[in-house]
């Protein structure tokens, strides 16, 4: 099978629109994060994430979230059709600034918990998740 | 409504004064994700929960907004902190509008 010259440049054009792909899913991540945090700087300490390194199963994988002294913690799944999981907002009743829940992951990528803390700012914490079975149907 | 809904809510019956307690919820729910096909290949449209509280004798302890990406039969462990004899209020919202309530007491000892 021979190429012509414009195939060639079809194949191309195709091939760098397939790895632009996964760029696209990041950006619905970072834009959720741009919505969250105004565009501030996070710290890395202050926020934990507990999630599993490998997940059987992406249709519950069962992770937890800690921030002392925050007033709200997003969960961004940044592989997911959709980033967003959750977000937990504290009130005065609350006890420690922490709750667990089972999330759905499509496939193997990084989990991102950013914790808004009582003086405005913020910290973030994530951690890579291995999936066997995708979770999101299809 | 969505079929068999049915909340839970595990809590201690005391607490002392000024305890944090854990409490877990879970509520029976699909939680369509608005992903998946059904076999003739078309959308099946999302039906999830998409807010969740727990309020203490009026004050709130959290609120979560939930997305798709939260599994089948949601479950929340979280905790809160008792001060007094306390009646701890649990609601759900649903995507269609139906609001699902459950409620337990902590009695101070």
């Amino acid at each position: 099978m021979e190429f012509s010259r414009r195939e060639t440049l079809a194949l191309g054009l195709g091939a760098a629109a397939l790895t632009m792909l996964p760029m696209r899913v990041m950006a619905a991540a970072d834009d959720a994060i741009a919505a969250f945090t105004g565009g501030a700087d996070m710290s890395d300490a202050g926020v934990t994430l507990d999630a599993p390194e490998i997940a059987e199963n992406g249709n519950t994988v069962p992770v937890s979230v800690s921030a002392p002294g925050a007033v709200s913690i997003l969960v961004l799944a940044a592989g997911n059709p959709t980033p967003g999981v959750a977000q937990f907002n504290f009130g005065e009743a609350s006890g420690e600034q922490s709750a667990s829940t089972r999330i759905r992951l499509a496939g193997t990528q990084d989990v991102i918990a950013i914790a808004k803390m009582a003086d405005g700012s913020f910290a973030k914490a994530s951690s890579t998740v291995k999936v066997t079975i995708g979770g999101c149907g299809g | 409504m969505a079929d068999n809904v049915k909340p839970r809510v595990k809590a201690p019956k005391k607490a002392a004064a000024g305890e944090i307690i854990v409490l877990k919820t879970l509520i029976s729910h699909a939680m369509e994700s608005g992903q998946r096909k059904d076999s003739d290949g078309n959308k099946i449209p999302r039906s999830i929960i998409n807010r969740f509280t727990c309020d203490i004798n009026g004050k709130n302890a959290v609120d979560v907004t939930l997305e798709a990406a939260i599994s089948t039969n949601p479950y929340f462990e979280f905790s809160a902190k008792i001060e007094e004899a306390s009646e701890l209020k649990f609601t759900w919202y649903d995507d269609d509008g139906s609001v699902y309530e459950d409620s337990k007491s902590v009695a101070i000892g």
